[in-house]
């Protein structure tokens, strides 16, 4: 549904995004990560047609963005950092006048209006003017005003920024509930949004792609497995025997926790299959207090980090 | 064509939702009216001297009074057109960039024609509406005057005043379309206004080639042709092509944010 090959945008000397390529399947959710000022929003205007881009192609629905805008620009549902709100305008005109921009047919603008409102949970201020409303609200306006023509493809930048965590959890709700029907671009810097709600995740730092798989994937990949963090009350060098005959336990880790007697203990695994079972049996049949056993992931967080900050090492390598 | 028409209509809505309608119209028809009763005294009270004159000394000139306040009346008319287009026009695509709607308008599938003439033609149709209730002062000179105006004085007026305005409004929203900030385009237009409208005074005093260029190229010159109820083809067309012009650059303004933004 979105093809993208090798897109460049320079500006002047700095090149924002660097042949960026990447392909978004129909129905698909791809969520596009990456710290403030990664290129997200630039890859993203040049898709809708607002930047042309430097260098590359990028189709959407098979349409060239360059060179049939028009068709693009039908097909595509677009959602920029700030709603592109006329704060003047009641939001039910305000969405009117956007299905007729986007030329819907007169015949269905009035149904299209409501189920957009309808959507994005507007309908109790449909008559109210956008001014007036708080900045969750806006936001949803900003969402209805991508989906009042129906779009194929929808392109948000950043749509849960300056939202309280119910109205965030709300957003992600509907996006969620888009995705097959519609193919969805997300950009974000929150992490935990992208495991949440996207089928595939793009990491994106200075205007390169380091990385792209699903969330899932990402996470063990760059993990090599699991750990296992245990709380317990025991003699070090007697728990340490007694774990390393468990199978599949690799590295232990034994650090007491205060004077309360307790070990903190971090077991990597050797294999990926899930030994938590008989860690807990292996502790307890030993006659040690078990407080706490739980899996430690990666988070998204931590892998985000890596990858950005390898990169940024990589980059002052060669400076030197 | 359904897009600028949308565009003109929210256009339009823009200006009658807002203050901004009502306070330039208030402003415009508040001290039209103020001038439209200065020139019709003034003028009653030369008439009358005039009369007087005449009667002592017998003989005197014949003048046509009511023709004489239409066109001072629409000099006046034109002055002020000069001092509010730069507020209608001030905020069209400043405003717009401000509040990132622009984005909006240049990811929908409408073409930039569309929305540089829809904006041309809600500014353009604003003014027409503020123009209506000057009519009736007309109507008193109509209705009371003897002799009565002529339609030939009070037609080419009001083209001259709306080719005048279009001409402005072109101007204004060109550039509105270069700048974010509506106070530095409201202030650029009005000095841009004002160059235009008195570039005949610096050719007074010059003689030869580039006087005469610059006395053709002043707008109150081509103004003026019509305020005296003549339709003059070369300010016609003058007028039609200097909007049309700012119309293109508009267009041209609007294509350049797509590459120029940094």
């Amino acid at each position: 549904m979105i093809e993208v090959d090798s897109l460049t945008k320079v500006y002047g000397e700095t090149s924002a995004v660097d042949h960026v390529s990447f392909d978004v399947k129909k129905g698909e959710i791809l969520g596009f990560l990456g710290p403030n000022g990664a290129g997200k929003t630039t890859t993203m205007r040049m898709l809708t047609g607002y930047l042309p881009a430097t260098s590359g192609k990028a189709r959407i629905d098979g349409f060239d963005v360059a060179d049939q805008s028009m068709e693009v620009r039908k097909r595509i549902g677009y959602l920029p950092e700030v709603p592109p709100l006329y704060t003047d305008m009641r939001v039910d005109s305000y969405l009117d006048f956007v299905a007729r921009i986007k030329g819907v047919p007169s015949a269905q603008r009035g149904e299209r209006v409501t189920r957009a409102m309808e959507m994005a949970h507007l309908l109790d201020r449909r008559k109210e003017l956008i001014h007036r409303l708080s900045r969750g609200y806006r936001q949803r306006v900003g969402l209805a005003q991508a989906l009042v023509h129906d779009p194929g493809v929808l392109i948000l930048d950043e749509p849960t920024v300056g939202l309280d965590p119910k109205q965030i959890i709300e957003v992600r709700r509907l996006i969620k509930s888009l995705a097959g029907a519609h193919t969805i671009l997300l950009s974000t810097h929150i992490l935990p949004e992208v495991s949440m709600t996207c089928d595939r995740v793009l990491i994106i730092n200075h205007g390169k792609i380091v990385a792209e798989d699903t969330p899932e994937n990402l996470t063990t990949k760059l993990r090599g497995g699991e750990r296992l963090r245990l709380l317990v009350r025991a003699e070090e060098a007697a728990l340490r025997a007694a774990l390393q005959e468990v199978e599949g336990v690799g590295d232990v880790t034994v650090n007491p926790v205060g004077t309360s007697g307790q070990l903190a203990v971090a077991i990597e695994l050797a294999s990926i299959s899930d030994i938590r079972n008989r860690i807990a049996a292996c502790v307890v049949g030993k006659g040690f207090d078990l407080y706490e056993l739980r899996s430690d992931r990666m988070s998204l967080e931590e892998i985000f980090l890596q990858l950005t900050t390898e990169e940024a090492e990589e980059g002052a390598r060669r400076e030197a | 064509m359904r897009g600028l028409w949308a565009i003109y209509r929210r256009e339009m809505s823009h200006y009658f939702v807002s203050p901004i309608a009502y306070v330039v119209g208030g402003v415009f028809l508040g001290v039209g009216g103020f001038f439209f009763n200065g020139i019709l005294s003034f003028m009653m009270r030369e008439a009358m001297q005039m009369g007087f004159e005449a009667a002592q000394f017998g003989g005197g000139h014949n003048l046509d009074v009511t023709s004489m306040v239409a066109q001072n009346f629409f000099s006046v008319l034109g002055s002020l057109t000069l001092f509010l287009v730069p507020m209608l026009t001030m905020g069209v695509y400043a405003e717009e960039k401000k509040r990132g709607t622009i984005e909006l308008l240049m990811t929908s599938p409408i073409r930039d024609t569309s929305i540089v003439l829809g904006k041309f033609l809600a500014t353009l149709s604003v003014y027409a509406i503020l123009l209506v209730p000057t009519l009736c002062y007309q109507g008193f000179l109509f209705y009371y005057s003897d002799p009565r105006p002529s339609w030939t004085i009070l037609l080419p007026g009001y083209l001259g005043v709306l080719l005048l305005a279009g001409a402005l409004i072109s101007l204004g929203q060109f550039v509105s379309s270069l700048t974010e900030n509506q106070i530095v385009a409201a202030v650029l237009t009005f000095g841009l206004f004002l160059i235009l409208w008195v570039l005949d005074l610096g050719a007074q005093n010059t003689t030869g080639g580039l006087g005469g260029l610059l006395k053709q190229l002043s707008l109150v010159q081509r103004y003026n042709s019509f305020t005296m109820g003549v339709i003059d083809s070369a300010s016609l067309i003058y007028l039609l092509s200097f909007a049309c012009f700012m119309v293109f650059l508009t267009m041209r303004s609007i294509e350049s944010m797509r590459w120029r933004r940094a």
